[in-house]
């Protein structure tokens, strides 16, 4: 101790540190960093609300202010994770609330956040400035009725496409007429009316709005009065894009966006009726993103708006853009970053669009600086991914959704490892990949050797055996969290690479051929992961052990295995290895 | 770590039947486990129909598949509306997708686009008296209507076919 610093000082030193990763490495210093650093930990961030107990979150950390939690996995997004399962908010919010009455930040995503819980933020915490729920449910417009009445410094309220059950629309006018402090206000996931007026007095008084995200039931006409009180709006959602076509609408509309100097973001775009984009003209030049994912227009009309946006950054659009229209994109927008392209159809058995794997090819050819995407398409070839991957060698993140899911080289007909395989090859920095397509188990040999910064891995209707899963699990050293649906992966793969499942975050496998026998098995030799059997068909000991489980969840935990809230779906093993149930 | 662990078998979609790949959709069986055949019952079920949905796939989001979900119901008779479209002293007819549109602006602005031809404005009185051309279509009852005269749901609904009549000969068809 005589040689360090006094505390002060390096507190003041820690205080320069933001990553989660940096200050999780200087608390392993030594024990008197430790403690200095757990008492100036003011954020944390949480990837799975079980790999942790709340007790002890707040035993380790007596001083956060801010809060940031996952809950359910990834595959909950397409429905393969049971009603029910878990990630409820509540008893986080519940001890927190007491531990650090001056907490001013929550973000939850994937979560069941209840009524209550919002209740208990708005009345405990009395700084409380920040709330943002993506993709979670449970709740109703009167919870957020309590946040909008309690909170009286909320800054941020961001609603991010969760399920939010609407009572009425009336939860809005709980704003008092004192809360002026608003920075960023996002409902567009409601799908009822909310009352105009309100609206447009709580924008007004608002001098510090910066993002505003309107949902569809908000009108065209009324998007200009909304527009015009808020003219330092950085980010900007719109309602509903479509009206009777009038001149009045068109210039009202035209001179509101106009005054616009600072607008970067535009998303919103249900219902676009095509003569209204020219409205928008004067903004684009400045635009870096636009989500038009909800704009069903025909090419012609995309590509009219993309193309006047020069400085365009992320481009998220529904394959009504079309390979002509990604081909203006390409030529046009040379700051593209990110790129989403969204199905129309998804469930067509027909193509409804000329969109192709061409569209993907020239925008890797004609954006240096693209860097993640995420392609819905009907075909692919291997020397299509061949050329992208040598044209776009900095993609960090490459998803490709091919609608039919064993789709082979449409050319070839072979497999598309080899295509596959050059993305990972060449695309030394990639950090997320979701593949598919007839995918044997060649392409994971590929991926194992070569994806060695890949951290999450999305795989679905692909390889032929337990080599596959093996190949990753012992190849990619920086993986963190793996999901896989429908592969003949099994127990040998999991059995031989256990000790690897301890430096990932999770790993989740559905339909897949692991068994029961293997899921203790693994539980017992691995005492800090937690083996989820989810199965919907009754206990799985009234089962052969070799069967298959319906869904395995593997995730490490330093909390109890046992969790006090699983549905009677839920299997985990107990400390004597028997099978545990609610 | 056996290599030898090959299966060739591979779980497939329902009804898929390739001739070059081995996909046959039969259940986990694996050639070296131990595993009892008849523990699945589920999953050894020959899979249904061509067109079954396979849970979660496409991987498209819940609120994103609500909203196509509300767009494909929005249109009540399934998810277009084919009508033909004649113009006099056309050589053939096109077919376009009322669907498409959500208003008669639009649509004149695509059926000009299409067949290189000027339409004009409509007003309630005139119809499109002054154009080069006029649009009409046959409605349901077999009548032929000045198109714009109807709110553009109903005209939707009610719309056959259309057809780009000549200026002149449109006159009689005004409203008044």
């Amino acid at each position: 101790m005589a040689y360090s610093f006094p505390e002060e000082v390096l507190e003041h030193v820690f205080s320069f540190l933001s990553s989660d990763r940096d200050r999780n490495a200087v608390s392993l210093v030594c024990k008197s960093w430790y403690d200095i650093e757990r008492w100036c930990r003011r954020r944390i961030f949480v990837g799975n609300c079980y790999a942790v107990s709340p007790e002890m979150v707040i035993r380790r950390f007596p001083e956060l202010r801010a809060v940031e939690m996952k809950g359910k996995p990834h595959f909950a997004d397409f429905n393969l994770v049971p009603e029910g399962w878990g990630a409820y908010a509540y008893p986080w919010i519940a001890a927190m609330a007491e531990a650090y009455p001056f907490l001013e930040e929550i973000k939850l995503k994937r979560m069941v956040v209840t009524d209550d819980t919002l209740e208990l933020i708005s009345k405990s915490c009395k700084n409380f400035k920040l709330l943002v729920l993506t993709s979670c449910e449970g709740f109703t417009t009167d919870g957020l009725a309590s946040i909008a009445a309690n909170c009286r410094h909320l800054r941020e309220l961001d609603l991010r496409e969760s399920e939010v059950e609407e009572l009425s629309g009336h939860w809005l006018s709980h704003f008092p007429d004192s809360c002026t402090s608003l920075v960023s206000l996002n409902i567009s996931c409601l799908g009822s009316e909310v009352s105009f007026s309100i609206l447009e007095r709580l924008v007004a008084r608002s001098p510090n709005l910066r993002t505003l995200r309107l949902n569809r039931a908000v009108p065209l006409e009324r998007l200009a009065n909304l527009i015009r009180r808020a003219p330092q709006l950085v980010e900007l959602g719109t309602g509903a894009y479509s009206a009777e076509i009038r001149s009045d609408t068109f210039s009202n509309l035209a001179d509101a966006f106009s005054a616009c100097k600072q607008l970067k973001a535009l998303s919103g775009f249900w219902d676009v009726v095509p003569s209204y984009l020219p409205a928008m003209y004067s903004v684009c030049s400045g635009i870096t993103s636009l989500n038009l994912s909800y704009a069903a227009i025909p090419s012609t009309d995309l590509v009219k708006l993309i193309s006047q946006c020069q400085n365009l950054q992320r481009l998220w659009v529904m394959d009504y853009i079309e390979d002509s229209g990604l081909d203006v994109l390409a030529a046009s927008c040379k700051d593209l970053q990110e790129l989403r392209v969204f199905p129309s159809d998804p469930f067509g058995a027909e193509p409804n669009v000329s969109l192709t794997e061409q569209g993907l090819v020239s925008v890797s050819e004609g954006c240096p600086k693209l860097e993640s995407v995420l392609y819905f398409c009907r075909q692919m070839s291997n020397a299509a991914l061949i050329a992208i991957a040598k044209n776009r060698p900095n993609f960090i993140r490459f998803r490709l959704c091919i609608i039919d899911p064993q789709a082979p080289d449409y050319l070839t007909l072979e497999p598309l490892d080899a295509g596959f395989g050059a993305i990972v090859e060449k695309c030394k920095e990639l950090r997320r990949l979701s593949m598919t397509g007839l995918l044997t188990d060649r392409v994971f040999k590929y991926i194992g050797s070569h994806a060695k910064k890949l951290e999450m891995l999305s795989i679905a209707f692909a390889g032929d055996s337990d080599l596959g899963l093996h190949h990753v699990l012992s190849g990619c050293d920086s993986l963190r969290k793996l999901e896989i649906r429908d592969c003949p992966f099994g127990d040998k793969a999991l059995l031989a690479n256990a000790a690897k499942l301890e430096t990932m975050r999770s790993l989740w496998m559905s339909s897949c051929s692991v068994s029961f026998g293997a899921c203790k098995l693994l539980a017992q030799k691995m005492p800090r992961l937690n083996v989820e059997v989810i199965d919907e068909r009754g206990p799985p000991d009234s089962r052969p052990e070799s069967c298959s489980v319906e869904r395995v969840y593997v995730y490490r935990t330093v909390a109890s295995r046992q969790r006090l809230d699983m549905p009677d779906f839920v299997w985990t093993l107990d400390e004597d290895s028997s099978l545990r149930y609610s | 770590m056996e290599t030898s662990v090959a299966t060739e078998l591979r779980l497939g979609l329902p009804g898929r039947d390739r001739s070059e790949a081995k996909i046959i959709s039969v259940s986990n069986k694996r050639s070296s486990s131990e595993m009892d055949d008849s523990c699945d019952p589920q999953q050894e079920s020959v899979v249904p129909a061509q067109k079954a949905q396979v849970v979660g796939w496409p991987p498209v989001r819940s609120y994103r598949k609500n909203i196509l979900q509300k767009k494909a119901e929005s249109s009540s008779d399934g998810s277009a509306m084919f009508v033909k479209v004649s113009m006099d002293g056309a050589p053939y007819l096109r077919k376009i997708d009322l669907k498409f549109y959500t208003n008669y602006l639009d649509l004149l602005k695509a059926l000009q686009s299409m067949f290189k031809c000027t339409i004009g404005v409509y007003s309630e009185r005139e119809g499109y008296d002054g154009s080069e051309f006029a649009p009409t279509y046959e409605d349901k009852d077999g009548d032929w209507m000045l198109v714009g005269d109807v709110p553009w749901e109903m005209f939707v609904t009610s719309c056959k076919r259309m057809r780009i009549m000549k200026g002149s000969e449109a006159r009689g068809l005004g409203c008044l």
